[in-house]
C-alpha cells in the first residue's frame, strides 16, 4: 500500500473512533464503544507494523518514510508542512503507542465496564493516540508542539475524568498547569532556534547541527536546546516540575498506564533523541540533563520508598526512571535512552495495569496496607506483576536489565557522563529495587491484611490477556539489545537495538571503547545491589514485618521528610503560588477594583450629573419644544438684522 | 357724489395698497397661527393653525412675487400648498389613531418622549 495512505491511516484511525464515540457518547454502552475504540488503535497499531516493515525492507542509508500532506503556513521565510516521517526513532515510539495503546484499550473494556461515562473515556483516549502521534511523527517542531499540547489536554482531560470530586478536578487541573509552564519555555525554545537557524525541521536543524559546537552557557545552541529541555521537564515529569505526575494518579488506573507511564510522559525524552545532533553540540545542556536526570531518579526513589498507595508508589517509580532516561540522553547514550523508554513502556504499562486488577478486585481500595497475601486469589496478575518487578529491579535476562545496565554503562564511560553520575544510577537502581519489592511484598506476599468485607478476586480474561502479554514483552523485550560484552558469549549476538539506530545517532565525541572487566563489573556491582536490596526489603516486609517500623520509628525526621515529599508541594505553594496569588490579589483589590473601576465609575457619574442637568429641558411637551424653535428663530433673526 | 367719492376713495386704498400691507397681514396671520399652535391642546386646532401659518409664508411668498415682478414664488407657493395637503393628511392620521386610542384628541397624549 502507498506510504501516504498508510501513514493517514495510522494517524486518523484513532481520531475518527473519538469523533465516533464523542459524538454519541451519552448513548454508546462499554461494550460499543469499547470495540469501536480499540479497533481504531488496532487499525493504527497495523498500519504502523506494514510502515515499520516497509522501512526496515530498505537500505539503510535512505531508511526513512516521509510524508507531506500540505503546506500548514507559510509566512516569509517561515514554511511549515503538515509533514510526518517515520524513521528509525520514531518506528520504535508508533509500535510503542499503538500497540501497548491497544493492549490498554482493551483492558479499559473490562477496568471501566461499570462507568458512566466509558464513552467520553474511550473517545478521550483515541484523542490522546491521535495527538501522541502527532507528536512522535511530526517532521518539524510545530507539528510536534500540536501533539504536545494536545497530549496535554488529553492528560488533562484524563486525570480529572471523575471530575465530580473536587481533589480529582484539582489534580487534572494542576497537571494541566504545571505542564503549561514547561510548554512556554518549549516555546522559547523554538523562538531560539528558528531565529538561529531559520528551520523548525528536524532534518535540517540535525544537518545544520555539527556546524555549531558552542561551549558557552549563553549561546544560541545552548539555551535554545536549555528551553526545550525544561519544556521536556514539564512533560516528562522531572525536578522541577515532576509534581503533577503523583497527583495525576487521580485518574483511572489504565490512564496512568497508557499517558503518565508508557507514552506521554516520554515524549520529552522522545523529543531530545529526536534533536540529539543538536543536544550534543551544547555540552553545558547536556550536563544539565544528566544532573536533573540523575537527581530525579534518586529523588523519587526514595519518595516511592515511603508511599503506601499502590498507584503512588509506582507513579514516584516512573518519575525515577524517567530520571534514568534524562540521565542517558545527558549522558549522550540517546540509544540507550531509547532502549530504557522501549522498555520501561513494557513493564511499567503491565504493572499500572496489574495494580489496575489489583485495585479492581479490592474494590477501588487503593492502600497497600489494606493488601497483602493476594497472591492467591489472583494467580495471573501475581505472575504477571512478578514478572514486571523482575525486570524494573534490573534481573538479568528481563527487559530493564539490558536497558538500566546500558544507560549505567554509558553514564560511567561516556565523556559526557562520571562516575559520580554512575553512583546516582547505580544508587537509584538498588532503591528501585528496594520500593518495588516493598510493594511486591505489601500487595501480594505474606499475610492478608484485606478487610474481611472484600472478597478478591481474579479479573476477566479482558483485563488478563493484556497483563500476560505486557509480561511476555517484559521478559523478551530486552533481548534485541543485548550488549556485546554477553552476546560474544551467547554464540555472538549482535545488538540489534544499537544497529537499528546507529545512523540516527550522533557519535559522542571522544568516546573510547568501554573495556571488558569494567563492562562486567559495573554490571555485577548493580545488579548485586539490586538483588541485596531486594532480599533485604523481602526480609523487612514479610519476614519481619515490624522492623521497617522501627527503622523508620528511628529516623523519623528523615523519614517523615521523605514521606511528605520533602514538602516540595508545600516549598511550590508558600513560595511561588501563594505569593503570586497575594500580588494578584493586592492588584485586583487596589489597582482594578479602587483605581480602574473608581475612575471609569467617576466618569460615568460626572456625566450623569452633566445630564440632569439639562435633562429637565426635555418635558415631552411639543409645543414647549415649538415654542423654543420659535424663540431661536427669533433670535437668530434679531442676531441677523441687528447686526 | 357720495358714491363716485366713495368709488374714487375705494380706488384709492386699492391703489394704496402696496407691499407693506401684505407683510403686515402676513405676520399677523403668522402670529396668530403660532399662537394657536404653541398654546391651543387639541390636536385638530393645532393641525389648522399650522396651515394657517404656512398660508402667511404663501402670501408673503406671493406679495414679493408680485413686487419684484417675478415667478419664483407663484412656483414656491405650489410646493407649500403641496406639502402642506401631503402634511394635513398624516397630521390626520395621526390624530383618528390617537383618537381610536385615548377617544380624545388632546395633546397631552403625545407628551411620552419626557428626559
Amino acid at each position: 500500500m502507498n506510504h501516504s495512505l498508510l501513514m493517514a491511516l495510522l494517524i486518523l484511525a484513532p481520531f475518527v473512533g473519538f469523533l465516533i464515540n464523542g459524538a454519541r457518547y451519552k448513548k454508546h454502552s462499554a461494550n460499543v464503544a469499547g470495540v469501536i475504540a480499540t479497533a481504531a488503535v488496532a487499525i493504527s497499531f497495523i498500519s504502523a507494523v506494514l510502515l515499520v516493515l516497509d522501512l526496515v525492507a530498505m537500505p539503510v542509508e535512505s531508511r526513512k518514510i516521509a510524508v507531506s500532506f500540505f503546506e500548514w503556513m507559510a509566512v516569509d521565510k517561515f514554511k511549515i508542512n503538515a509533514g510526518f516521517v517515520v524513521d528509525q526513532i520514531s518506528a520504535i515510539m508508533i509500535l510503542v503507542i499503538t500497540g501497548v495503546g491497544t493492549l490498554i484499550h482493551l483492558f479499559s473494556v473490562g477496568y471501566m465496564h461499570h462507568d458512566k461515562g466509558v464513552a467520553k473515556y474511550f473517545a478521550y483516549l483515541n484523542l490522546f493516540i491521535f495527538n501522541m502521534l502527532l507528536l512522535v511523527l511530526g517532521d518539524n517542531l510545530l507539528v510536534m508542539f500540536v501533539g504536545w499540547e494536545g497530549v496535554g489536554l488529553c492528560s488533562y482531560l484524563l486525570i480529572g475524568f471523575w471530575f465530580t470530586d473536587k481533589e480529582k478536578a484539582a489534580a487534572g487541573m494542576k497537571a494541566f498547569v504545571t505542564n503549561r509552564i514547561g510548554d512556554a519555555a518549549f516555546l522559547l525554545g523554538m523562538f531560539v532556534l528558528f531565529i538561529t537557524f531559520g528551520t523548525l525541521n528536524f532534518s535540517e536543524l540535525n544537518a545544520l547541527a555539527p556546524t555549531v559546537a558552542e561551549a558557552s552557557w549563553l549561546g544560541a545552541v545552548t539555551l535554545g536546546t536549555l528551553f526545550l529541555f525544561i519544556g521536556a521537564t514539564g512533560k516528562s515529569a522531572q525536578i522541577p516540575l515532576y509534581v503533577w505526575l503523583p497527583d495525576a494518579m487521580a485518574g483511572p488506573t489504565p490512564v496512568s498506564a497508557l499517558i503518565h507511564a508508557a507514552t506521554m510522559v516520554t515524549a520529552g525524552v522522545y523529543m531530545i533523541v529526536r534533536l540529539n545532533p543538536l543536544f550534543i553540540m551544547a555540552p553545558n545542556t547536556m550536563m544539565v540533563i544528566a544532573v536533573i536526570g540523575a537527581a530525579t531518579a534518586v529523588f523519587a526513589a526514595t519518595i516511592g520508598m515511603t508511599q503506601w498507595d499502590i498507584k503512588k508508589v509506582l507513579a514516584y517509580s516512573t518519575v525515577s526512571q524517567l530520571g534514568y532516561m534524562f540521565l542517558a540522553c545527558g549522558v549522550g547514550a540517546f540509544g540507550a535512552a531509547m532502549f530504557h523508554l522501549m522498555t520501561h513502556a513494557f513493564f511499567k504499562a503491565l504493572m499500572f495495569l496489574g495494580s489496575g486488577s489489583v485495585i479492581h478486585a479490592m474494590h477501588e481500595e487503593q492502600d497497600i496496607r489494606k493488601m497483602g497475601g493476594l497472591k492467591k486469589y489472583m494467580p495471573i496478575t501475581h505472575i504477571t506483576f512478578l514478572l514486571g518487578w523482575l525486570a524494573i529491579i534490573g534481573m538479568p535476562p528481563f527487559a530493564g536489565f539490558f536497558s538500566k545496565d546500558e544507560i549505567l554503562a554509558y553514564a560511567f564511560n561516556s565523556p559526557f557522563g562520571s562516575p559520580v553520575l554512575w553512583a546516582a544510577g547505580a544508587l537509584g537502581a538498588t532503591l528501585t529495587a528496594f520500593y518495588m519489592t516493598r510493594l511486591m511484598a505489601l500487595t501480594f506476599w505474606g499475610k492478608s491484611r484485606v478487610p474481611s468485607d472484600i472478597h478478591p478476586h481474579e479479573s476477566p480474561a479482558i483485563m488478563t490477556i493484556p497483563l500476560i502479554v505486557l509480561a511476555i514483552l517484559s521478559v523478551i523485550g530486552g533481548w534485541i539489545g543485548i550488549p556485546h560484552v554477553i552476546g560474544e558469549h551467547l554464540g555472538h549476538i549482535p545488538n540489534m537495538w544499537e544497529h537499528w539506530l546507529h545512523p540516527v545517532i550522533s557519535p559522542i565525541p571522544g568516546w573510547q571503547a568501554i573495556d571488558h572487566t569494567t563492562e562486567w563489573t559495573l554490571m555485577g556491582v548493580s545488579v548485586g545491589l539490586a538483588l541485596i536490596s531486594a532480599i533485604v526489603a523481602y526480609q523487612f516486609y514479610v519476614k519481619a514485618p515490624e522492623t521497617p517500623k522501627k527503622i523508620a520509628e528511628s529516623i523519623k525526621p528523615v523519614y517523615n521528610l521523605v514521606y511528605n515529599k520533602y514538602f516540595v508541594d508545600e516549598a511550590y505553594f508558600g513560595g511561588i503560588i501563594n505569593p503570586l496569588v497575594n500580588i494578584s490579589r493586592n492588584t485586583w483589590y487596589y489597582i482594578d477594583v479602587n483605581f480602574i473601576d473608581k475612575m471609569t465609575y467617576w466618569a460615568g457619574d460626572l456625566m450623569r450629573g452633566m445630564g440632569s442637568m439639562v435633562r429637565s429641558v426635555q418635558t415631552g411637551n411639543m409645543q414647549q419644544y415649538a415654542m423654543y424653535i420659535g424663540i431661536g428663530v427669533v433670535v437668530a433673526l434679531s442676531f441677523v438684522v441687528m447686526r | 357724489m357720495r358714491a363716485v367719492k366713495v368709488e374714487h376713495m375705494n380706488n384709492d386704498i386699492i391703489n394704496n395698497i402696496g407691499l407693506n400691507h401684505y407683510l403686515i397681514l402676513a405676520a399677523l396671520l403668522f402670529v396668530t397661527g403660532m399662537a394657536g399652535v404653541l398654546l391651543r391642546r387639541n390636536i385638530i386646532v393645532l393641525l389648522m393653525s399650522i396651515e394657517l401659518m404656512l398660508n402667511s409664508v404663501n402670501l408673503t411668498f406671493v406679495a414679493f412675487s408680485k413686487y419684484l415682478g417675478i415667478l419664483d414664488g407663484h412656483i414656491m407657493v405650489f410646493f407649500v400648498m403641496t406639502i402642506a395637503a401631503a402634511e394635513a393628511a398624516v397630521g390626520l392620521a395621526l390624530a383618528v389613531s390617537i383618537f381610536k386610542r385615548f377617544n380624545e384628541v388632546n395633546i397631552r397624549f403625545f407628551e411620552h418622549l419626557k428626559g
